[in-house]
């Protein structure tokens, strides 16, 4: 195929066929408006329904507007992004959609960070001529997503993410014309919906409709409360992006300003969630050595893959989706709960305190975290084992709250004891991570040897479905990886046929793993934030001095002085869980005919 | 997260399979496998949505999307005697609407809604092909054409002991 020649603004480009025309004129520095248009092109994302009409352009010899998002060029066409009908035609949609939509930007949770208010103002909107009837709907809060349909714009972005990518299928646009709306099923909360929580459908968006449960109150509370010893982990994926909210480069690692900045919201201890990722490769690391095996010794009733269960989205994925397969994953709770039962049993003994005065906070790149901690199975006589969640983004809100300057704040390290990490729980926060970190032990625990290079390249990357095999001495590991729910369910899909040949599966609900989570700083639909992200987290770990899980001294002497050994029995009660089955279930009534007849 | 349980009889459930299976489980027959199992149940419950999804292996959401997007489908069981107001143009511009009103004011309930005693339903329609007698009302199978609001009493009765 030739190239085609086409004229945007009267500025001459060659593109390849098949090349829309918002592409052509983003090449020529164009930036044509749009609003449900997503591309997150590393992760062959794409959604340009040609719904909202704001990217329209005037296309010589063409009767109507076209919109660009999703119009291909042809050679010889001439374009117009801002002749006087397009940008009436454009202010016209704009207004149509803004007559619909709530003025309370001043005290919306999207201000500042919304995309229909940032095309207002690029739009220069200044009245709004028409006046109508308003859509109002019941806000549905869940304990981790908050839904506000009277701010949907109908761009359908989450419709894309629920049900393409993520493949959990609770969300629809439902009924038509005005009374159209993205809904779960038969209008049912999302509590009561197979929701995982991941939070896809917030991260992408465009305004307040969807958003995270703000739990940044309940934590101001908690530390302006004097009785109560606050303490705080950061899991791996926030010191790669938090720098952003702040104006940072994408990829900027922060974490000894975020250390600083937490101190300075008098967080009594500031501990790290990397600490307990060490501890969970060590439950995790023997738990896949153990039955690899006894599956390798012949025991038939040990069920290989094993499969990995940091992730709470991921979890309640499985505990919906696949429920015949609950045996399957490791039993071992996500570093957020290990941290939790810890910092209130171990860590509550070595500072003399009772677990009810002691609050855990977590910051963590993810809305399902929030979820998580909520699960009764986490708490102890009603008092949870992590008391709040909240995501990077409110972390941000706290801190310029408090009138932290966080770009000039000077670095500061964790505290000790919950605070010491080694790479290997850093890489949590990325896809390839978890496996590595896992992989680096187990093979030393394996093998006896010791790993030279604790690089595992073959780990690394951004296919959505990656697979690689490790020597092991000899022994071949197989192992598989999957980001985005949607990969996840398709090796999943093989398990449950017996045709999957991993030992082993490492499995992250979000695109790009914690970077990309839903909690995280919004990347409007740039995946090259994510991919900056990822390799933050790589560079951490790299100049880190320890980079093995099992040499991680804090986590050592945890076992000497409090849990004996990995899957021993303090360990099983604390740090290891079980999974429930969660579909919507079929009851099946005979007939009441038949039954009256016998 | 709780989940919920979707109760239907084992007949019902049997039928909605072979409709299912009929149309090779296809997710592209969304939209016939619905028009059979509401000319089955008349309606479309969530437990029949449920069921269908499962068995095309689509969400229940977009079934629920399909459903709530075309008028036709219902998930407000008919009556015995569903009535039909044609308020398509000739039978608009005909007085159609006033018809409708009457039907309304006497079964009392509105619009895609069915009497307490399950006898009447009541919905609107777009053309049955019949302008030459607009305003045209449908009761069941039965037409009944150049409908007057105050012939609206007399077609009722017709139904009084049924």
């Amino acid at each position: 195929m030739g190239k085609l020649k086409v004229k945007i603004d009267n500025k001459l480009i060659e593109v390849e066929q098949g090349t829309t025309i918002l592409e052509a004129a983003k090449k020529l520095s164009v930036e044509i408006p749009t609003l449900c248009y997503m591309n997150l092109g590393d992760m062959n994302i794409e959604h340009k329904p040609g719904g909202c009409r704001i990217c329209v352009v005037e296309v010589e010899g063409r009767r109507n507007l076209a919109p660009s998002c999703a119009t291909d060029c042809h050679d010889g066409m001439e374009v117009k992004t801002h002749s006087i009908r397009v940008l009436n035609a454009r202010r016209t949609v704009l207004e149509l959609m803004l007559s619909d939509h709530p003025f309370d930007c001043l005290i919306c949770a999207k201000s500042g960070n919304c995309d229909l208010q940032s095309t207002a103002i690029k739009l220069g909107i200044r009245e709004i001529q028409y006046q109508g009837e308003k859509s109002t709907y019941k806000p549905d809060l869940s304990p981790a997503i908050l839904r506000d349909m009277d701010k949907c714009i109908m761009c359908r972005r989450c419709e894309k993410m629920c049900n393409e990518v993520q493949t959990v299928g609770v969300l629809s646009g439902i009924y038509r014309g005005f009374e159209a709306v993205v809904a779960p099923a038969f209008e049912r909360d999302l509590d009561h919906s197979e929701c995982t929580y991941c939070g896809q459908c917030v991260a992408v968006c465009p305004t307040a409709a969807l958003t995270e449960v703000d739990h940044t109150n309940q934590v101001l509370r908690a530390l302006a409360d004097p009785s109560k010893t606050v303490v705080v982990q950061t899991a791996p994926a926030v010191r790669a992006a938090l720098g952003e909210e702040f104006g940072m480069e994408p990829g900027t690692l922060v974490t000894g300003k975020m250390v600083a900045a937490l101190r300075q919201l008098e967080f009594d201890y500031v501990f790290d969630t990397d600490f307990a990722a060490d501890l969970t490769i060590m439950e995790e690391g023997a738990e896949i050595l153990g039955r690899l095996n006894r599956h390798l010794s012949g025991d038939k009733s040990v069920k290989l893959p094993i499969l990995t269960s940091c992730c709470p989205g991921w979890v309640s994925f499985f505990e919906h989706h696949f429920t015949d397969l609950l045996d399957v994953p490791s039993t071992a709770r996500s570093p957020q709960q290990m941290f939790g039962a810890i910092a209130k049993t171990y860590f509550a003994d070595k500072i003399q305190k009772n677990r009810k005065d002691i609050v855990v906070v977590s910051i963590m790149p993810c809305v399902a975290k929030k979820y998580e901690c909520t699960r009764e199975e986490f708490s102890v006589d009603g008092n949870p084992d992590v008391d709040f969640s909240i995501s990077t983004r409110e972390l941000a809100n706290l801190i310029k709250r408090a009138n932290i300057d966080f770009n000039k704040l000077p670095d500061e390290e964790f505290d000790a004891p919950m605070g010491e990490s080694t790479g290997a729980g850093v890489i949590f926060g990325t896809t390839g991570g978890v496996i590595e970190a896992a992989t680096r032990s187990a093979y030393e625990m394996h093998t006896g040897k010791t790993l030279e290079k604790v690089d595992f390249d073959q780990l690394r990357g951004w296919e959505g479905i990656r697979q690689a095999t490790v020597d092991f001495d000899g022994f071949q590991l197989k192992i598989g990886i999957a980001h985005g729910l949607g990969n996840a369910r398709k090796l999943l899909d093989d398990v449950r046929s017996g045709k999957s040949e991993f030992h082993a599966i490492e499995i992250m609900a979000c695109p790009g793993g914690c970077i990309g989570g839903g909690g995280q700083p919004l990347h409007h639909g740039n995946s090259a934030i994510l991919k900056a992200r990822q390799k933050a987290i790589y560079r951490e770990d790299a100049n880190k001095p320890l980079r093995k899980s099992h040499e991680n001294p804090s986590i050592i002497k945890l076992y000497e002085e409090f849990l004996g050994k990995p899957l021993g029995e303090k360990a099983h009660k604390l740090l290891h869980t079980k999974y429930f089955r969660r579909g919507n279930i079929i009851c099946i009534e005979p007939d009441v005919r038949e039954a009256e007849s016998i | 997260m709780s989940a919920i349980k979707i109760r239907l009889k084992e007949n019902d459930l049997q039928q909605l399979k072979d409709v299912c299976r009929s149309f090779n489980n296809q997710e592209g027959e969304l939209i016939n496998v619905l028009h059979k199992a509401q000319g089955i149940f008349g309606y479309l419950p969530a437990e029949v949505q449920e069921v269908i999804a499962r068995e095309l292996e689509v969400s229940v959401a977009r079934v629920y999307g399909v459903v709530t997007f075309y008028s036709f489908f219902t998930m407000v069981p008919r009556g015995r005697f569903p009535i039909s107001v044609c308020t398509g143009t000739a039978c608009y511009v005909r007085g159609a609407e006033k018809v409708l009103d009457e039907f309304k004011r006497l079964i009392k309930v509105p619009v895609g809604e069915t009497t307490p005693d399950g006898k009447f339903s009541i919905a609107g329609l777009r053309c049955v092909g019949a302008c030459g007698l607009a305003p045209v009302v449908l009761v069941g199978d039965k037409t009944y054409g150049r409908v007057a609001p105050d012939g609206v009493k007399k077609i009722l009765k017709e139904y009084d002991d049924k």
